[in-house]
């Protein structure tokens, strides 16, 4: 497996976010992190990327431990991160957002831009203009660009429908999945649990800080208790 | 009106400081951007590169005044002696009042105290190595003017000044805008945390932003050292008003600090002839009182340093 993630524990001084949660990722795959809001997905995310350090439990990427790796060190490991909110840097243009991707390899960075314009061409359109200036679908269009530039072989996205129209939000999902169908393992944090399970081939539901349920995406998005809790479905 | 016999040498002079007061505000400006933190040990800073270059030039200089080429080479050994000197007392001051500090996630004010403390060290440390009284820098060149501007005289000590700082100036300008190294620096300034995620260590874009700072506020020391003279508490002054230089362009804006260093040499020059020189201290900082009024980000706002 790619990722390997064994009983980590995190807590923010006293209180434990995460208690104890196990979950793996194949090459390849799709997985996605479900949850309410408080549940740990975000606080999950952060510590796969050396952000939060874990007091308790493993991290293991490709075979080699992780959980003490400095957050700096991740993309040159192969993993890339889209936080959550985006963070686009806002006075750096499209263009320097997108170099700023590629930082740990230096300058060589022509051909990764033409790739992610390829997918977002709109990036292309506004390449010289503030990161700050774009709107909320191009500001995620270019989180996913800029981490797209550090070459993952594993894409962390946090909540990447947050606060986007849904057409957007179908753009998005249509554009992760052709990421993945190019190579990218993708683990997926959202709250939009209807269209993440469709995207995804298996997902893991998060319930304070614990992992509660696992399964294939297409069997968890049948389940009642799923399809009443995140779905807002009532159970029929 | 009050400077329009002289409006001219008053103006030259104003340029003058205010150069120096450009560099030594970018060391404080670009440290804020990256730590949100105001440098107040950076006026030593200042101090540690004229004794830097004091000392080199001393050492080179042996026999009669020089002249020609040998005197450009001089102040140019000198002015690189003092930015060396400047960049390795931002190194040191990093690792030692600040990086502790920041491994322990100590609030601001412990900062701020750290800096004050390291600046008393270092200035009463001066003292008791090199005395307390001011040095001459062995002059290394003939001062004279070197044309008229308007009827002013322009010595060619201004000209170097203008010009050395000019060139450092845009040379930070170029790192900043179009390096790999400058993208870093800008990125950790917006967003640290985002940063770290795509790879820049934070820790080393740090000290490099602090050696920047000392590289320029260094040779800022020597130059104001050649001009005036060296002592262990000449940063004082200078750094104060470098400080209300870099708040005035906006602090954590590289070219505010520009802006706001030359606006006050020049604005303080002007002003000194419509009263006395005594006051010249007075309408620096009443003029950072004035402007914050109106502007409280400064003149071009804190455009590096805050996300939007």
């Amino acid at each position: 497996m790619l990722l390997h993630v064994e009983d980590v524990r995190v807590a923010y001084g006293g209180i434990e976010a995460l208690r104890g949660v196990s979950f793996d990722v194949d090459e390849g795959e799709i997985v996605t992190l479900l949850g309410a809001n408080g549940a740990g997905k975000t606080t999950t995310l952060r510590t796969i990327s050396g952000l939060l350090r874990p007091r308790a439990g493993t991290i293991s990427f490709d075979g080699q431990r992780i959980d003490t790796v400095p957050a700096h060190m991740m993309v040159r490991l192969g993993i890339g991160h889209v936080p959550e909110g985006r963070r686009i840097f806002p006075r750096m243009s499209v263009r320097e957002n997108l170099m700023m991707g590629a930082y740990h390899r230096g300058d060589d960075t022509e051909a990764d831009a033409d790739r992610v314009f390829e997918l977002f061409p709109v990036l292309l359109e506004r390449q010289g203009q503030d990161g700050g200036t774009l709107s909320g679908g191009e500001q995620q269009m270019l989180a996913i660009g800029r981490a797209l530039m550090g070459r993952p072989r594993l894409l962390l996205l946090d909540e990447p429908s947050m606060g986007l129209a849904p057409m957007i939000v179908t753009r998005i999902f249509d554009i992760i999945r052709e990421i993945n169908q190019q190579g990218t393992t993708v683990l997926l944090v959202e709250q939009n649990a209807a269209q993440a399970l469709r995207l995804a081939t298996r997902g893991y539901v998060l319930e304070t800080g614990e992992v509660v349920m696992s399964d294939d995406a297409s069997k968890l998005l049948a389940d009642d208790r799923i399809r009443e809790a995140y779905l807002g479905e009532g159970a029929a | 009106m009050c400077f329009t016999q002289s409006f001219w040498a008053l103006l030259v002079s104003g340029i003058e400081n205010g150069s120096i007061y450009a560099l030594v505000a970018l060391g404080y400006t670009l440290v804020y951007g990256v730590l949100h933190l105001i440098n107040f040990a950076h006026s030593e800073v200042f101090m540690s590169g004229a004794f830097g270059g004091l000392f080199v030039v001393d050492a080179v200089v042996g026999g009669p005044p020089s002249s020609g080429l040998s005197s450009a080479g001089l102040i140019a050994l000198g002015t690189i002696a003092g930015a060396f000197f400047g960049a390795v007392a931002a190194f040191v001051l990093e690792r030692v009042a600040y990086r502790p500090l920041r491994r322990r996630n100590a609030p601001p004010l412990a900062f701020l105290i750290s800096a004050i403390g390291a600046s008393f060290f270092l200035y009463n440390l001066a003292g008791k190595e090199f005395g307390t009284n001011p040095i001459s820098v062995p002059q290394i060149y003939d001062e004279h003017p070197w044309f008229h501007l308007f009827g002013a005289p322009v010595l060619n000590t201004y000209v170097i000044i203008v010009v050395v700082a000019l060139t450092m100036l845009v040379a930070l300008d170029r790192v900043i805008t179009r390096t790999r190294l400058g993208r870093g620096i800008r990125a950790v300034a917006q967003d640290a945390e985002t940063a770290s995620l795509l790879g820049v260590d934070i820790d080393r874009v740090i000290v490099t932003t602090f050696v920047l700072g000392g590289l320029l506020g260094g040779a800022g020391g020597f130059l104001y050292g050649m001009a005036i003279n060296v002592s262990f508490n000449m940063g004082f002054i200078p750094g104060l008003k470098a400080f209300t230089a870099a708040v005035l362009g906006g602090i954590g804006n590289v070219r505010g600090a520009v802006v706001g260093g030359f606006l006050l040499g020049i604005v303080e020059s002007l002003g000194v002839s419509c009263v006395s020189s005594s006051w010249q201290n007075t309408i620096a900082f009443s003029v950072l009182v004035v402007v914050l009024m109106f502007r409280p980000t400064g003149i071009l706002g804190e455009r590096l340093g805050r996300a939007a």
